[in-house]
């Protein structure tokens, strides 16, 4: 297994290579979860910290249970219990941790940067769980896993990422990383939630979704998260929906093959109906196993060196 | 009687469009001549004699826009240390902003700034003081009061007057006691929570941006407010394209308005935010690349009349946090020099201009009399080796404040003597 991965921070950390190899040792983690004894001790002996500032159920639950399943002792640590609340810095908190010699740090944070902070503070391998509005990179390489899966390809599929790019950081993974891979990329959603610039990053522009999602492969439907309501975003969510709500209605046309993907939590009858939240398209569930499978991944690749 | 000789120097003082080898005496701490022929010194008695060959020698630096910190955050500067620090930088005057604590909005503050500016302090400082009470843009401070205090200047800089009323009524008001208006133009209601320079790397970053109109908004706003009112206005750090169109546009139809630009904002770019690097986290924000180049145009062409530093000192604690956390702003006194002359050796100033905008122009703004090296005048004097290989090392700052994005750059540049009325306060060891 040659890489040098010492961290994930962001997909730019990643170099093609890394992430196929991410990709393959996750398809075998897989199996492992799939077995009536869904433990393997290659990570016994080994420590991983769950630093989570932000309320997280699916993306800590994943992390915790792929290190419990891989043998690593894992403790959780949530800025609500802990002496984050006394106002003890992250930099001091990180070199707490440190004193406990960890072998990986799995941080999720409000705010953009903070594991890149972290990371320049401890000697542990740095996973970022997701940073403010900037990245959640272990979404995007489950997403990427989960549309493997579903079309045995990558290259030249043509996804669409609908919603609220301007606040998501599955969004500016999910870019990165698709565009990584050799996939067409483009975003959809209301001109205020598309970010100055978007356009740079290599990607197309829709503010109308039908157009958007003439003939694609894969959608990345976003969560619009209730705080954007209200604040001068857009006037309401039943215009939202209406304009963005991926329905069945949208999809008569769709091909056959047509993956929708959600990062969860979803607003059921906002961003996505329930038909096709539930629907054949929707490999939404898919999504949470795959998640723990290349989270096992990542930490058997980062603790295993 | 004190006199000194500085010898052999190349002399630049674009007040007096002089740029010529000459000698200078200084007599009592004040210029006396500058003159070719050396015979006609005598030499006995305690005259000193500076040798300046290979050195050029300008009037003292005048910086018309820094945060000193006293009174109330002295741990994040001093009166002491930050004019120790300018003095190191070849600054000899310096004007402070108001957002001390308690804020300088009274004729008490003001006097415990001067007082121990001569008490403590190694350079000239100058309060500035605050355009509304506890710079809360509600009611005028006391003009009149700060004035007679000493102030050369009001500026609630850094909490902008939102309220367009109050910022006409500040700038007639100011008009009666022949103050400047010192402006930060940012429209608080565009930038938001913004934390840098909107566009692509704040979108790849994820990091909420203010946009370049946040400031050309204001800066419209305040140059036709100038125009209604006759006040007289001063342009904080513009650092955008747009501001320095718009204040060109103002100056040819003949308003009465000046504009700084500080050294981050002709060096720097937001692709130097990359990394989250909170050093370079600043209002307003480092811009692009198109934004640089019109500050330059800009400096060129007369529309920016002054450099200044925007000296902002912050603990380490305040800046080695989440970026959205950290505190806005950087140190400037010991990087402006080199900076600045990084203007000349790219070619888009002459060396007289960089000087000029480092002395004469900030003087003439504030309306002090210094920046110029006229006999008769205080032996305000710096002393520069333009050539000097000037590596930026914050662990030798004097300023308390480490938190410059230029740590560690490979500059040229420095002062190697500053001179306060003929005292040294200043000298490269």
């Amino acid at each position: 297994m040659e890489h040098t991965l010492r961290q994930i921070l962001g997909i730019n950390d990643l170099r093609k290579d890394d992430i196929e190899l991410i990709l393959q040792t996750a398809e075998s983690m897989k199996e492992i979860s799939q077995r009536d004894i869904k433990k393997v001790p290659t990570l016994r002996g080994k420590t991983i910290v769950n630093l989570f500032y932000e309320p997280s159920t699916r993306t800590r639950t994943s992390f915790e249970l792929a290190g419990k399943r891989l043998n690593a002792d894992v403790i959780n640590i949530s800025a609500a219990s802990s002496s984050i609340v006394k106002g003890e810095s992250l930099i001091d908190t990180g070199k707490t941790l440190q004193a406990l010699n960890p072998d990986i740090i799995v941080i999720r944070h409000q705010k953009s940067g903070a594991p890149h902070l972290l990371a320049k503070n401890v000697t542990a391998s740095v996973v970022n769980a997701g940073d403010g509005i900037h990245e959640h990179p272990t979404q995007a390489l489950l997403d990427l896993f989960s549309i493997r899966e579903k079309l045995e390809r990558l290259e030249g599929l043509k996804v669409c990422i609908v919603g609220d790019i301007s606040h998501s950081r599955v969004a500016r993974s999910d870019i990165l990383c698709f565009k990584k891979m050799g996939m067409d990329v483009s975003v959809a959603g209301p001109a205020t939630l598309i970010p100055t610039d978007i356009e740079k990053m290599g990607v197309r522009v829709f503010y109308d979704l039908e157009k958007a999602i003439e003939n694609i492969d894969v959608i990345v439907c976003l969560r619009i998260q209730n705080e954007r309501m209200g604040s001068g975003f857009f006037p309401s969510v039943k215009e939202y929906s209406e304009f963005y709500g991926i329905n069945s209605g949208r999809l008569k046309k769709a091909n056959k093959r047509l993956v929708v993907m959600h990062p969860g939590p979803i607003n059921r009858g906002i961003e996505i109906s329930p038909e096709v939240a539930d629907g054949p398209f929707s490999i939404i569930l898919d999504q949470v196993t795959n998640g723990l499978a290349v989270r096992m991944a990542i930490l058997y690749i980062l603790a295993g060196k | 009687m004190k006199r000194a000789l500085i010898e052999n120097g190349f002399i630049i003082d674009p007040a007096n469009n002089i740029e010529d080898y000459f000698n200078i005496l200084i007599e009592n701490g004040i210029i006396v001549e500058l003159f070719k022929n050396k015979g006609r010194v005598t030499l006995e008695g305690d005259l000193e004699i500076i040798d300046a060959k290979d050195r050029i020698v300008i009037p003292g630096m005048v910086d018309l826009h820094a945060h000193l910190r006293e009174p109330g955050f002295e741990y994040k500067e001093t009166i002491a240390t930050g004019t120790m620090s300018a003095a190191a930088g070849g600054f000899t005057s310096v004007a402070c902003m108001a957002n001390t604590n308690p804020v300088n909005d009274s004729a008490s503050v003001s006097d415990f700034i001067i007082k121990k500016a001569v008490q403590e302090g190694y350079i000239n400082v100058y309060p500035v003081g605050a355009a509304t009470k506890n710079l809360e843009g509600k009611l005028l401070a006391p003009f009149g009061e700060l004035k007679r205090a000493g102030v050369v200047a009001v500026s609630d800089d850094g909490s902008p007057i939102m309220d367009s009323n109050l910022m006409r009524r500040a700038l007639e008001y100011a008009k009666t006691f022949d103050l400047l208006l010192i402006s930060h133009c940012e429209d608080l209601r565009l930038s938001l929570s913004g934390v840098m320079n909107e566009g692509y790397v704040s979108t790849t970053l994820g990091l909420r941006g203010i946009p370049n109109e946040a400031e050309d908004i204001m800066v419209a706003r305040d140059l036709l407010l100038s125009r209604l009112t006759g006040g007289r206005l001063h342009i904080a750090h513009v650092s955008t394209e747009g501001a320095v169109n718009l204040i060109r546009e103002a100056k040819s139809r003949g308003l009465n308005v000046t504009a700084e630009v500080a050294p981050h904002h002709f060096s720097l770019t937001h692709e130097d935010v990359a990394d989250f690097n909170t050093n370079a986290k600043v209002k307003p924000p480092l811009r692009g690349k198109r934004d640089v180049e019109a500050i330059k145009e800009g400096l060129a062409d007369g529309t920016i009349d002054a450099i200044a530093t925007d000296h902002a000192p912050h603990a380490s604690h305040e800046k080695d946090v989440e970026f959205e956390d950290a505190s806005f702003g950087l140190v400037g006194f010991e990087t402006a020099l080199p900076l600045s002359l990084g203007l000349y050796y790219s070619g888009a100033l002459t060396l007289a201009q960089v000087i000029k905008k480092l002395t004469f122009s900030p003087a003439s703004i504030l309306n002090i009399d210094k920046g110029t090296l006229s006999p008769g005048k205080d032996a305000d004097i710096t002393i520069v080796d333009v050539n000097k290989k000037n590596i930026i090392d914050v662990n030798r700052f004097f300023s308390k404040g480490k938190n410059t994005p230029f740590d560690g750059m490979a500059l040229k540049g420095k002062a190697v003597l500053t001179l306060v009325r003929g005292r040294r306060v200043f000298s490269e060891s």
